[in-house]
Protein backbone atom coordinates (compact mmCIF):
# COMPACT_ATOMS: atom_id res chain seq x y z
CA UNK A 1 0.00 0.00 0.00
CA UNK A 2 1.71 3.13 -1.20
CA UNK A 3 -1.34 5.33 -1.46
CA UNK A 4 -2.03 5.73 2.23
CA UNK A 5 -0.27 6.70 5.42
CA UNK A 6 0.84 3.60 7.31
CA UNK A 7 2.49 5.20 10.32
CA UNK A 8 1.47 8.17 12.40
CA UNK A 9 4.11 10.81 13.21
CA UNK A 10 4.43 9.15 16.61
CA UNK A 11 5.10 5.79 14.94
CA UNK A 12 1.78 4.11 15.68
CA UNK A 13 0.83 1.78 12.82
CA UNK A 14 -2.33 2.52 10.82
CA UNK A 15 -4.02 -0.73 9.87
CA UNK A 16 -5.15 -1.00 6.26
CA UNK A 17 -6.08 -4.08 4.27
CA UNK A 18 -2.99 -5.53 2.66
CA UNK A 19 -0.50 -4.24 5.20
CA UNK A 20 -0.39 -7.17 7.59
CA UNK A 21 -0.35 -10.93 7.86
CA UNK A 22 -3.17 -12.19 10.05
CA UNK A 23 -1.43 -15.57 10.43
CA UNK A 24 1.63 -14.09 12.09
CA UNK A 25 -0.51 -11.90 14.34
CA UNK A 26 -2.79 -14.81 15.27
CA UNK A 27 0.21 -16.88 16.31
CA UNK A 28 1.45 -14.05 18.53
CA UNK A 29 -2.01 -13.52 20.06
CA UNK A 30 -2.57 -17.18 20.83
CA UNK A 31 0.75 -17.40 22.67
CA UNK A 32 -0.39 -14.81 25.17
CA UNK A 33 -3.70 -16.49 26.06
CA UNK A 34 -5.82 -13.35 25.92
CA UNK A 35 -9.52 -12.64 26.21
CA UNK A 36 -11.11 -9.75 24.36
CA UNK A 37 -14.45 -8.14 25.14
CA UNK A 38 -16.90 -6.12 23.08
CA UNK A 39 -19.18 -3.55 24.64
CA UNK A 40 -22.24 -2.33 22.79
CA UNK A 41 -25.37 -0.40 23.66
CA UNK A 42 -28.88 -1.04 22.41
CA UNK A 43 -31.09 1.76 23.67
CA UNK A 44 -34.84 1.93 23.31
CA UNK A 45 -34.86 2.66 19.60
CA UNK A 46 -31.96 0.39 18.69
CA UNK A 47 -33.12 -3.03 19.93
CA UNK A 48 -33.97 -3.84 16.33
CA UNK A 49 -30.28 -3.79 15.39
CA UNK A 50 -29.24 -6.29 18.02
CA UNK A 51 -29.73 -9.48 16.06
CA UNK A 52 -27.96 -8.22 12.95
CA UNK A 53 -25.05 -6.90 14.96
CA UNK A 54 -24.63 -10.02 17.07
CA UNK A 55 -24.83 -12.30 14.09
CA UNK A 56 -22.20 -10.43 12.10
CA UNK A 57 -19.94 -9.82 15.11
CA UNK A 58 -20.18 -13.44 16.18
CA UNK A 59 -19.10 -14.49 12.71
CA UNK A 60 -16.47 -11.90 11.90
CA UNK A 61 -15.07 -10.38 15.07
CA UNK A 62 -11.90 -12.18 16.15
CA UNK A 63 -13.26 -15.42 14.72
CA UNK A 64 -11.63 -18.42 16.35
CA UNK A 65 -10.67 -16.55 19.53
CA UNK A 66 -12.63 -16.18 22.72
CA UNK A 67 -14.77 -13.01 22.72
CA UNK A 68 -17.09 -11.84 25.51
CA UNK A 69 -19.94 -9.67 24.26
CA UNK A 70 -21.46 -7.26 26.77
CA UNK A 71 -24.78 -5.96 25.55
CA UNK A 72 -26.19 -3.05 27.56
CA UNK A 73 -29.87 -2.52 26.91
CA UNK A 74 -32.95 -1.05 28.51
CA UNK A 75 -35.24 -3.62 26.91
CA UNK A 76 -33.71 -7.03 27.65
CA UNK A 77 -37.07 -8.71 27.18
CA UNK A 78 -37.04 -7.86 23.49
CA UNK A 79 -33.90 -9.84 22.79
CA UNK A 80 -34.49 -13.16 21.12
CA UNK A 81 -32.10 -16.01 21.95
CA UNK A 82 -28.94 -15.72 19.89
CA UNK A 83 -26.77 -18.51 18.64
CA UNK A 84 -23.18 -17.83 19.71
CA UNK A 85 -19.98 -19.46 18.51
CA UNK A 86 -18.71 -22.02 21.06
CA UNK A 87 -15.76 -19.88 22.18
CA UNK A 88 -17.85 -16.69 22.57
CA UNK A 89 -20.07 -15.55 25.41
CA UNK A 90 -22.93 -13.07 25.50
CA UNK A 91 -23.84 -11.10 28.62
CA UNK A 92 -27.02 -9.04 28.48
CA UNK A 93 -26.86 -6.22 31.00
CA UNK A 94 -30.02 -4.21 31.69
CA UNK A 95 -29.59 -0.44 32.11
CA UNK A 96 -32.00 2.25 33.18
CA UNK A 97 -34.44 3.53 30.62
CA UNK A 98 -33.39 6.99 29.42
CA UNK A 99 -35.57 8.93 27.06
CA UNK A 100 -34.07 10.30 23.91
CA UNK A 101 -31.04 9.20 21.98
CA UNK A 102 -28.91 11.99 23.32
CA UNK A 103 -29.19 10.75 26.89
CA UNK A 104 -28.19 7.20 26.21
CA UNK A 105 -25.21 8.33 24.25
CA UNK A 106 -24.00 10.66 26.95
CA UNK A 107 -24.34 8.01 29.63
CA UNK A 108 -22.36 5.43 27.72
CA UNK A 109 -18.94 6.53 28.89
CA UNK A 110 -20.11 6.58 32.46
CA UNK A 111 -21.64 3.11 32.19
CA UNK A 112 -18.52 1.73 30.53
CA UNK A 113 -16.15 3.09 33.15
CA UNK A 114 -18.31 1.91 36.03
CA UNK A 115 -18.65 -1.54 34.58
CA UNK A 116 -14.96 -1.90 33.84
CA UNK A 117 -14.17 -0.99 37.39
CA UNK A 118 -16.67 -3.36 38.94
CA UNK A 119 -16.46 -6.34 36.65
CA UNK A 120 -14.88 -6.20 33.21
CA UNK A 121 -11.30 -5.66 34.36
CA UNK A 122 -11.37 -9.14 35.83
CA UNK A 123 -12.88 -10.79 32.80
CA UNK A 124 -11.05 -9.44 29.76
CA UNK A 125 -7.60 -8.20 28.78
CA UNK A 126 -8.71 -6.05 25.86
CA UNK A 127 -12.00 -4.27 25.36
CA UNK A 128 -13.62 -2.71 22.30
CA UNK A 129 -16.63 -0.43 22.17
CA UNK A 130 -18.64 -0.81 19.00
CA UNK A 131 -21.87 0.91 18.03
CA UNK A 132 -24.85 -1.41 17.64
CA UNK A 133 -25.64 -0.14 14.17
CA UNK A 134 -22.22 -1.15 12.84
CA UNK A 135 -22.45 -4.09 10.48
CA UNK A 136 -19.35 -6.22 10.17
CA UNK A 137 -18.98 -7.31 6.58
CA UNK A 138 -15.59 -8.97 6.67
CA UNK A 139 -13.22 -10.46 9.18
CA UNK A 140 -11.83 -8.20 11.84
CA UNK A 141 -8.99 -9.98 13.52
CA UNK A 142 -6.21 -9.57 16.04
CA UNK A 143 -4.62 -6.79 14.03
CA UNK A 144 -6.80 -4.49 16.15
CA UNK A 145 -5.26 -5.60 19.46
CA UNK A 146 -3.03 -2.95 21.04
CA UNK A 147 -2.94 -0.73 24.14
CA UNK A 148 -5.08 2.15 22.83
CA UNK A 149 -6.80 1.83 19.47
CA UNK A 150 -8.96 4.30 17.58
CA UNK A 151 -10.56 4.22 14.14
CA UNK A 152 -10.13 7.05 11.67
CA UNK A 153 -13.54 8.40 10.83
CA UNK A 154 -14.68 7.87 7.27
CA UNK A 155 -16.28 11.32 7.40
CA UNK A 156 -12.87 12.84 6.71
CA UNK A 157 -13.06 11.61 3.16
CA UNK A 158 -16.16 13.48 2.07
CA UNK A 159 -16.26 17.14 1.04
CA UNK A 160 -18.53 18.19 3.93
CA UNK A 161 -17.68 15.57 6.50
CA UNK A 162 -14.46 17.16 7.71
CA UNK A 163 -16.23 20.25 8.99
CA UNK A 164 -19.34 18.65 10.42
CA UNK A 165 -17.52 16.49 12.86
CA UNK A 166 -15.58 19.19 14.65
CA UNK A 167 -16.95 20.87 17.70
CA UNK A 168 -16.93 24.63 17.11
CA UNK A 169 -18.39 26.11 20.29
CA UNK A 170 -15.57 27.14 22.62
CA UNK A 171 -17.59 26.62 25.80
CA UNK A 172 -17.93 22.96 25.16
CA UNK A 173 -15.24 21.02 26.94
CA UNK A 174 -14.36 19.13 23.84
CA UNK A 175 -13.54 22.13 21.66
CA UNK A 176 -10.03 22.08 20.30
CA UNK A 177 -8.28 24.80 18.32
CA UNK A 178 -7.63 24.16 14.66
CA UNK A 179 -4.23 22.66 14.12
CA UNK A 180 -4.27 20.44 17.18
CA UNK A 181 -6.20 17.48 15.87
CA UNK A 182 -4.24 14.71 14.20
CA UNK A 183 -7.07 12.68 12.78
CA UNK A 184 -10.75 12.58 13.41
CA UNK A 185 -11.63 9.39 15.20
CA UNK A 186 -15.07 7.79 15.21
CA UNK A 187 -16.77 6.85 18.44
CA UNK A 188 -18.34 3.85 16.73
CA UNK A 189 -15.26 1.66 17.13
CA UNK A 190 -12.47 2.17 19.62
CA UNK A 191 -10.81 0.16 22.34
CA UNK A 192 -7.59 -1.20 23.73
CA UNK A 193 -6.33 -2.71 26.94
CA UNK A 194 -8.94 -2.67 29.65
CA UNK A 195 -6.94 -0.19 31.76
CA UNK A 196 -6.54 2.28 28.89
CA UNK A 197 -10.20 2.06 27.94
CA UNK A 198 -11.08 2.68 31.57
CA UNK A 199 -9.00 5.86 31.66
CA UNK A 200 -10.52 7.03 28.40
CA UNK A 201 -14.10 6.34 29.51
CA UNK A 202 -13.56 8.08 32.83
CA UNK A 203 -12.06 11.17 31.23
CA UNK A 204 -14.82 11.38 28.63
CA UNK A 205 -17.62 10.87 31.14
CA UNK A 206 -16.16 13.60 33.33
CA UNK A 207 -16.04 15.90 30.32
CA UNK A 208 -19.65 15.10 29.51
CA UNK A 209 -20.67 15.78 33.12
CA UNK A 210 -18.95 19.16 33.10
CA UNK A 211 -20.60 20.13 29.85
CA UNK A 212 -24.00 19.14 31.18
CA UNK A 213 -23.53 21.30 34.26
CA UNK A 214 -22.76 24.27 32.06
CA UNK A 215 -25.84 23.47 30.03
CA UNK A 216 -23.82 22.77 26.94
CA UNK A 217 -24.37 19.71 24.81
CA UNK A 218 -21.34 18.70 22.75
CA UNK A 219 -22.71 18.27 19.28
CA UNK A 220 -21.52 14.78 18.68
CA UNK A 221 -21.38 13.79 22.35
CA UNK A 222 -19.02 10.92 22.93
CA UNK A 223 -17.15 11.50 19.71
CA UNK A 224 -16.01 15.03 20.58
CA UNK A 225 -14.82 13.99 23.98
CA UNK A 226 -13.11 10.94 22.57
CA UNK A 227 -11.20 13.06 20.09
CA UNK A 228 -10.21 15.58 22.71
CA UNK A 229 -8.82 12.80 24.89
CA UNK A 230 -6.90 11.23 22.03
CA UNK A 231 -5.05 14.43 21.19
CA UNK A 232 -3.04 14.15 24.36
CA UNK A 233 -3.12 10.40 24.89
CA UNK A 234 -2.32 9.38 21.39
CA UNK A 235 -3.48 5.95 20.27
CA UNK A 236 -0.83 3.25 19.97
CA UNK A 237 -2.58 1.89 16.89
CA UNK A 238 -5.03 3.33 14.40
CA UNK A 239 -7.58 1.49 12.30
CA UNK A 240 -8.25 2.81 8.82
CA UNK A 241 -11.77 3.89 7.88
CA UNK A 242 -12.15 0.44 6.29
CA UNK A 243 -12.91 -0.81 9.78
CA UNK A 244 -15.96 1.37 10.28
CA UNK A 245 -17.26 2.79 7.06
CA UNK A 246 -20.45 4.76 7.51
CA UNK A 247 -22.81 3.52 4.81
CA UNK A 248 -24.70 6.78 5.08
CA UNK A 249 -21.95 8.41 3.04
CA UNK B 1 5.72 -19.30 15.84
CA UNK B 2 7.91 -21.73 17.77
CA UNK B 3 11.46 -22.38 16.71
CA UNK B 4 11.92 -25.62 14.85
CA UNK B 5 13.15 -28.69 16.63
CA UNK B 6 16.07 -29.36 14.39
CA UNK B 7 18.25 -31.60 16.49
CA UNK B 8 18.17 -33.35 19.82
CA UNK B 9 20.23 -30.53 21.33
CA UNK B 10 17.53 -27.98 20.68
CA UNK B 11 14.77 -30.17 22.03
CA UNK B 12 16.48 -30.63 25.36
CA UNK B 13 17.32 -26.94 25.46
CA UNK B 14 13.64 -26.20 25.08
CA UNK B 15 12.82 -28.64 27.82
CA UNK B 16 15.30 -26.83 29.97
CA UNK B 17 13.65 -23.53 29.16
CA UNK B 18 10.24 -24.88 30.11
CA UNK B 19 11.40 -26.36 33.35
CA UNK B 20 13.32 -23.23 34.21
CA UNK B 21 10.15 -21.21 34.05
CA UNK B 22 8.43 -23.57 36.41
CA UNK B 23 11.23 -23.41 38.96
CA UNK B 24 10.97 -19.63 39.40
CA UNK B 25 14.32 -18.66 40.79
CA UNK B 26 15.11 -21.53 43.09
CA UNK B 27 18.54 -21.76 41.46
CA UNK B 28 18.48 -25.45 40.72
CA UNK B 29 19.30 -26.57 37.23
CA UNK B 30 18.61 -30.14 36.27
CA UNK B 31 18.94 -30.55 32.54
CA UNK B 32 22.09 -28.70 31.55
CA UNK B 33 24.86 -31.08 30.56
CA UNK B 34 28.09 -30.65 32.51
CA UNK B 35 30.07 -29.00 29.75
CA UNK B 36 27.76 -25.97 29.40
CA UNK B 37 29.16 -23.23 31.63
CA UNK B 38 27.58 -20.48 33.76
CA UNK B 39 24.28 -21.91 34.82
CA UNK B 40 23.85 -19.42 37.63
CA UNK B 41 22.71 -16.51 35.47
CA UNK B 42 19.86 -18.59 34.10
CA UNK B 43 18.23 -18.84 37.47
CA UNK B 44 18.45 -15.22 38.47
CA UNK B 45 15.19 -13.45 39.07
CA UNK B 46 15.50 -9.81 38.15
CA UNK B 47 13.80 -6.78 39.61
CA UNK B 48 13.54 -4.21 36.86
CA UNK B 49 13.39 -0.46 37.19
CA UNK B 50 9.78 0.56 36.75
CA UNK B 51 8.69 0.36 33.14
CA UNK B 52 7.15 3.45 31.67
CA UNK B 53 4.52 3.48 28.97
CA UNK B 54 3.81 6.59 26.96
CA UNK B 55 1.14 8.38 28.84
CA UNK B 56 0.77 11.99 27.99
CA UNK B 57 1.54 14.08 24.94
CA UNK B 58 1.65 17.74 25.95
CA UNK B 59 0.22 20.49 23.79
CA UNK B 60 2.18 20.96 20.60
CA UNK B 61 1.40 22.69 17.37
CA UNK B 62 2.44 20.88 14.24
CA UNK B 63 1.26 20.16 10.76
CA UNK B 64 -1.69 17.80 10.60
CA UNK B 65 -0.76 14.36 9.28
CA UNK B 66 -2.48 13.52 6.02
CA UNK B 67 -3.99 10.10 5.67
CA UNK B 68 -3.82 10.02 1.88
CA UNK B 69 -0.36 11.51 1.57
CA UNK B 70 2.32 9.31 3.09
CA UNK B 71 5.72 10.99 3.17
CA UNK B 72 7.62 7.83 2.34
CA UNK B 73 6.10 5.91 -0.54
CA UNK B 74 9.34 4.38 -1.71
CA UNK B 75 9.99 2.08 1.23
CA UNK B 76 8.18 -0.36 3.50
CA UNK B 77 7.25 1.44 6.70
CA UNK B 78 5.34 -1.29 8.52
CA UNK B 79 6.13 -4.99 8.82
CA UNK B 80 3.50 -7.70 8.24
CA UNK B 81 3.15 -7.99 12.00
CA UNK B 82 2.49 -4.24 12.24
CA UNK B 83 5.80 -3.20 13.74
CA UNK B 84 6.93 0.22 12.50
CA UNK B 85 10.08 0.49 10.37
CA UNK B 86 11.76 3.77 11.23
CA UNK B 87 12.86 5.86 8.25
CA UNK B 88 13.44 9.58 7.95
CA UNK B 89 10.08 11.16 7.21
CA UNK B 90 7.97 8.59 9.02
CA UNK B 91 8.08 10.29 12.39
CA UNK B 92 8.02 13.69 13.99
CA UNK B 93 10.92 13.97 16.45
CA UNK B 94 9.28 16.81 18.37
CA UNK B 95 6.15 14.83 19.16
CA UNK B 96 8.17 11.87 20.35
CA UNK B 97 10.52 14.01 22.42
CA UNK B 98 7.57 15.75 24.05
CA UNK B 99 6.23 12.41 25.20
CA UNK B 100 9.46 10.69 26.19
CA UNK B 101 11.50 13.46 27.83
CA UNK B 102 9.22 13.85 30.87
CA UNK B 103 9.54 10.14 31.63
CA UNK B 104 13.05 10.66 32.96
CA UNK B 105 14.45 7.60 31.23
CA UNK B 106 17.96 6.29 31.28
CA UNK B 107 19.19 4.68 28.08
CA UNK B 108 22.05 2.21 28.31
CA UNK B 109 24.56 1.48 25.55
CA UNK B 110 26.84 -1.55 25.49
CA UNK B 111 29.87 -1.66 23.22
CA UNK B 112 32.82 -4.03 23.15
CA UNK B 113 36.36 -2.66 22.80
CA UNK B 114 38.64 -5.67 23.00
CA UNK B 115 42.30 -5.76 21.92
CA UNK B 116 42.98 -3.21 19.21
CA UNK B 117 39.33 -2.13 19.11
CA UNK B 118 39.95 0.28 21.96
CA UNK B 119 41.16 2.74 19.34
CA UNK B 120 37.54 3.25 18.21
CA UNK B 121 36.19 4.29 21.58
CA UNK B 122 36.94 7.99 21.39
CA UNK B 123 35.20 8.62 18.09
CA UNK B 124 32.28 6.42 19.06
CA UNK B 125 31.65 8.23 22.34
CA UNK B 126 32.34 11.72 21.00
CA UNK B 127 29.90 11.25 18.12
CA UNK B 128 27.36 9.68 20.49
CA UNK B 129 27.59 12.73 22.69
CA UNK B 130 26.63 14.82 19.71
CA UNK B 131 23.90 12.67 18.17
CA UNK B 132 22.73 9.80 20.40
CA UNK B 133 19.64 10.50 22.54
CA UNK B 134 20.45 14.17 23.08
CA UNK B 135 18.77 15.50 26.16
CA UNK B 136 18.35 12.10 27.78
CA UNK B 137 20.31 10.36 30.50
CA UNK B 138 22.69 7.84 29.00
CA UNK B 139 24.98 5.23 30.51
CA UNK B 140 27.76 3.84 28.34
CA UNK B 141 29.03 0.39 29.26
CA UNK B 142 32.34 -0.22 27.49
CA UNK B 143 33.33 -3.88 27.81
CA UNK B 144 37.08 -4.21 27.53
CA UNK B 145 40.07 -6.31 28.44
CA UNK B 146 42.24 -3.23 28.91
CA UNK B 147 40.40 -0.56 30.91
CA UNK B 148 43.54 1.58 30.93
CA UNK B 149 43.37 2.00 27.18
CA UNK B 150 39.91 3.59 27.31
CA UNK B 151 40.24 7.37 26.84
CA UNK B 152 38.51 9.88 29.11
CA UNK B 153 35.92 11.61 26.97
CA UNK B 154 34.10 14.78 28.01
CA UNK B 155 30.41 13.91 28.54
CA UNK B 156 27.25 16.03 28.62
CA UNK B 157 25.51 16.34 32.00
CA UNK B 158 23.37 13.34 32.94
CA UNK B 159 25.60 10.95 31.00
CA UNK B 160 28.15 8.53 32.38
CA UNK B 161 30.65 6.03 31.06
CA UNK B 162 31.81 2.91 32.89
CA UNK B 163 34.22 0.23 31.77
CA UNK B 164 33.29 -3.40 32.30
CA UNK B 165 36.28 -5.75 32.50
CA UNK B 166 36.04 -8.88 30.38
CA UNK B 167 38.33 -11.66 29.39
CA UNK B 168 40.01 -11.56 26.00
CA UNK B 169 39.30 -14.68 24.00
CA UNK B 170 41.34 -16.08 21.16
CA UNK B 171 40.09 -15.23 17.72
CA UNK B 172 37.78 -12.40 16.71
CA UNK B 173 34.86 -14.78 16.08
CA UNK B 174 35.02 -16.02 19.65
CA UNK B 175 35.20 -12.49 20.99
CA UNK B 176 32.19 -11.55 18.85
CA UNK B 177 30.07 -14.47 19.99
CA UNK B 178 30.94 -14.10 23.66
CA UNK B 179 29.25 -10.71 23.57
CA UNK B 180 25.84 -12.29 24.08
CA UNK B 181 27.02 -14.01 27.22
CA UNK B 182 28.72 -10.88 28.52
CA UNK B 183 25.71 -8.66 27.88
CA UNK B 184 23.19 -11.01 29.48
CA UNK B 185 25.42 -11.51 32.47
CA UNK B 186 25.93 -7.78 32.88
CA UNK B 187 22.21 -7.08 32.59
CA UNK B 188 21.50 -9.67 35.27
CA UNK B 189 24.12 -8.29 37.60
CA UNK B 190 24.10 -4.56 36.97
CA UNK B 191 22.30 -2.78 34.18
CA UNK B 192 18.76 -4.00 34.84
CA UNK B 193 18.80 -1.73 37.87
CA UNK B 194 20.32 1.26 36.13
CA UNK B 195 18.64 1.68 32.77
CA UNK B 196 15.17 1.36 31.23
CA UNK B 197 16.22 0.72 27.66
CA UNK B 198 19.44 -0.83 26.41
CA UNK B 199 21.11 -0.69 23.01
CA UNK B 200 23.91 -3.05 22.05
CA UNK B 201 26.10 -1.44 19.42
CA UNK B 202 29.34 -2.19 17.65
CA UNK B 203 32.21 0.06 18.75
CA UNK B 204 33.88 0.46 15.37
CA UNK B 205 31.16 2.83 14.22
CA UNK B 206 30.35 6.51 14.35
CA UNK B 207 27.17 8.59 14.70
CA UNK B 208 26.60 11.13 11.94
CA UNK B 209 23.01 12.21 12.48
CA UNK B 210 20.39 12.23 15.23
CA UNK B 211 19.41 8.99 16.90
CA UNK B 212 16.50 9.71 19.21
CA UNK B 213 13.46 8.26 21.00
CA UNK B 214 11.98 7.08 17.70
CA UNK B 215 14.25 4.08 18.22
CA UNK B 216 12.79 3.10 21.60
CA UNK B 217 10.62 0.03 21.72
CA UNK B 218 10.12 -3.29 23.48
CA UNK B 219 12.44 -5.21 21.18
CA UNK B 220 14.30 -3.36 18.44
CA UNK B 221 16.32 -4.75 15.55
CA UNK B 222 18.01 -3.03 12.61
CA UNK B 223 17.92 -4.03 8.95
CA UNK B 224 21.36 -4.91 7.63
CA UNK B 225 22.52 -2.41 4.97
CA UNK B 226 23.84 -5.10 2.69
CA UNK B 227 20.61 -7.06 2.37
CA UNK B 228 17.61 -4.76 2.41
CA UNK B 229 17.28 -4.79 -1.36
CA UNK B 230 17.64 -8.51 -1.98
CA UNK B 231 15.19 -11.41 -1.75
CA UNK B 232 15.30 -13.76 1.24
CA UNK B 233 16.95 -16.58 -0.72
CA UNK B 234 20.09 -14.46 -0.78
CA UNK B 235 20.13 -13.68 2.93
CA UNK B 236 23.27 -15.16 4.52
CA UNK B 237 21.29 -17.10 7.09
CA UNK B 238 22.88 -20.21 8.55
CA UNK B 239 21.73 -22.94 6.15
CA UNK B 240 23.17 -26.04 7.82
CA UNK B 241 20.42 -27.88 9.65
CA UNK B 242 22.79 -29.07 12.37
CA UNK B 243 23.15 -25.52 13.68
CA UNK B 244 20.80 -23.97 16.23
CA UNK B 245 20.72 -20.86 14.05
CA UNK B 246 19.38 -22.78 11.04
CA UNK B 247 16.77 -21.03 8.90
CA UNK B 248 15.45 -23.11 6.00
CA UNK B 249 14.93 -21.79 2.47
CA UNK B 250 11.64 -20.03 2.05
CA UNK B 251 11.63 -18.58 5.54
CA UNK B 252 12.78 -15.25 6.89
CA UNK B 253 11.40 -11.73 7.07
CA UNK B 254 14.51 -9.53 6.94
CA UNK B 255 18.22 -9.88 7.45
CA UNK B 256 19.02 -8.08 10.67
CA UNK B 257 22.46 -6.71 11.50
CA UNK B 258 24.33 -7.81 14.60
CA UNK B 259 25.83 -4.35 15.07
CA UNK B 260 22.60 -2.81 16.39
CA UNK B 261 19.85 -4.23 18.57
CA UNK B 262 18.11 -3.16 21.72
CA UNK B 263 14.88 -2.57 23.58
CA UNK B 264 13.53 -2.74 27.09
CA UNK B 265 16.20 -4.06 29.37
CA UNK B 266 14.23 -7.19 30.27
CA UNK B 267 13.64 -7.99 26.60
CA UNK B 268 17.33 -7.55 25.81
CA UNK B 269 18.11 -9.87 28.70
CA UNK B 270 15.80 -12.61 27.40
CA UNK B 271 17.12 -12.18 23.90
CA UNK B 272 20.84 -12.23 24.70
CA UNK B 273 20.36 -15.13 27.09
CA UNK B 274 18.60 -17.20 24.44
CA UNK B 275 21.25 -16.40 21.85
CA UNK B 276 23.95 -17.35 24.30
CA UNK B 277 22.27 -20.70 24.82
CA UNK B 278 21.90 -21.41 21.12
CA UNK B 279 25.56 -20.47 20.62
CA UNK B 280 26.50 -22.94 23.35
CA UNK B 281 24.37 -25.61 21.73
CA UNK B 282 26.30 -25.10 18.51
CA UNK B 283 29.58 -25.28 20.40
CA UNK B 284 28.53 -28.58 21.86
CA UNK B 285 27.89 -29.76 18.33
CA UNK B 286 31.23 -28.47 17.09
CA UNK B 287 29.72 -25.99 14.66
CA UNK B 288 30.06 -22.23 14.31
CA UNK B 289 27.31 -20.31 12.52
CA UNK B 290 28.08 -18.57 9.23
CA UNK B 291 28.05 -15.06 10.71
CA UNK B 292 28.58 -15.91 14.35
CA UNK B 293 26.12 -14.31 16.72
CA UNK B 294 24.46 -12.42 13.88
CA UNK B 295 23.11 -15.75 12.58
CA UNK B 296 21.75 -16.59 15.99
CA UNK B 297 20.24 -13.12 16.26
CA UNK B 298 18.45 -13.64 12.96
CA UNK B 299 17.17 -17.04 14.04
CA UNK B 300 15.80 -15.56 17.24
CA UNK B 301 14.13 -12.61 15.54
CA UNK B 302 12.40 -14.94 13.12
CA UNK B 303 10.59 -16.70 15.95
CA UNK B 304 10.28 -13.71 18.29
CA UNK B 305 9.52 -10.82 16.02
CA UNK B 306 10.87 -7.41 16.99
CA UNK B 307 8.32 -4.78 17.97
CA UNK B 308 10.18 -2.11 16.02
CA UNK B 309 12.65 -2.12 13.16
CA UNK B 310 15.28 0.46 12.34
CA UNK B 311 16.00 1.15 8.69
CA UNK B 312 19.58 0.87 7.39
CA UNK B 313 19.96 4.60 8.19
CA UNK B 314 20.72 3.35 11.69
CA UNK B 315 23.27 0.72 10.69
CA UNK B 316 25.12 1.80 7.60
CA UNK B 317 28.31 0.59 5.98
CA UNK B 318 30.28 3.49 4.53
CA UNK B 319 31.85 1.28 1.92
CA UNK B 320 28.45 0.91 0.23
CA UNK B 321 27.24 3.53 -2.25
CA UNK B 322 24.24 5.44 -0.89
CA UNK B 323 20.97 4.56 -2.69
CA UNK B 324 18.21 7.20 -3.03
CA UNK B 325 16.07 5.53 -0.34
CA UNK B 326 18.69 6.34 2.28
CA UNK B 327 18.19 10.06 2.89
CA UNK B 328 20.23 10.27 6.01
CA UNK B 329 22.98 8.14 7.49
CA UNK B 330 22.84 8.16 11.26
CA UNK B 331 25.24 5.46 12.36
CA UNK B 332 27.88 3.78 10.20
CA UNK B 333 31.11 1.88 10.12
CA UNK B 334 34.52 3.43 10.46
CA UNK B 335 36.85 2.67 7.60
CA UNK B 336 39.47 0.23 8.80
CA UNK B 337 41.89 -2.46 7.81
CA UNK B 338 40.04 -5.58 8.99
CA UNK B 339 43.06 -7.85 8.83
CA UNK B 340 45.23 -5.58 10.91
CA UNK B 341 42.73 -4.77 13.61
CA UNK B 342 41.49 -8.34 14.09
CA UNK B 343 45.01 -9.55 14.77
Amino acid sequence: RRDVLLLTPWLAPIVWEGTFSRDILDAQYVQKDLVTGVVTFAGEKYWFFIEGFMRSANKYFLAGHQVNFYLFTDSPEKISPLQMAPENHLFVIPVQNCSGWQDISTSRMDIISTYIHSQLQHEVDYLYCIDIHVQLLAHIGVEIIDALVATISSWQFTPHGGNNARETRPEAQAASPEGQWDFHYTASFYGGSVSEVYKLARACSEGVMEDREKGVEARWCDESHLNEYLVHRKPTRLLSPEYCWDTGL
Amino acid sequence: ILPRKISFNISYLQTFLCSHRAIAGSGKVHYLPYYLPCPEIFSMKLQYTEEKLIQLFPQLFYQQPRVLAPKRQDVLTVTPWLAPIVWEGTFNPEILDSAYRPLNLTIGVTAFAVGKYTRFVRRFVESAEQHFMRGYQVKYYIFTDSPGAIPQVQLQPGRRLVTVPIQKFSGWQEISMRRMEAISRHVAEVSHREVHYLFCLDIDMVFHNPWGPETLGDLVAAIHPGYFQVPREQFPYERRSSSAAFIPEGEGDFYYGGAVFGGLVRKVYEFTRTCHMTILADKANGIMAAWQEESHLNRHFLSHKPSKLLSPEYIWDDRKPKPPEICLIRFSTVDKNYKEVRD
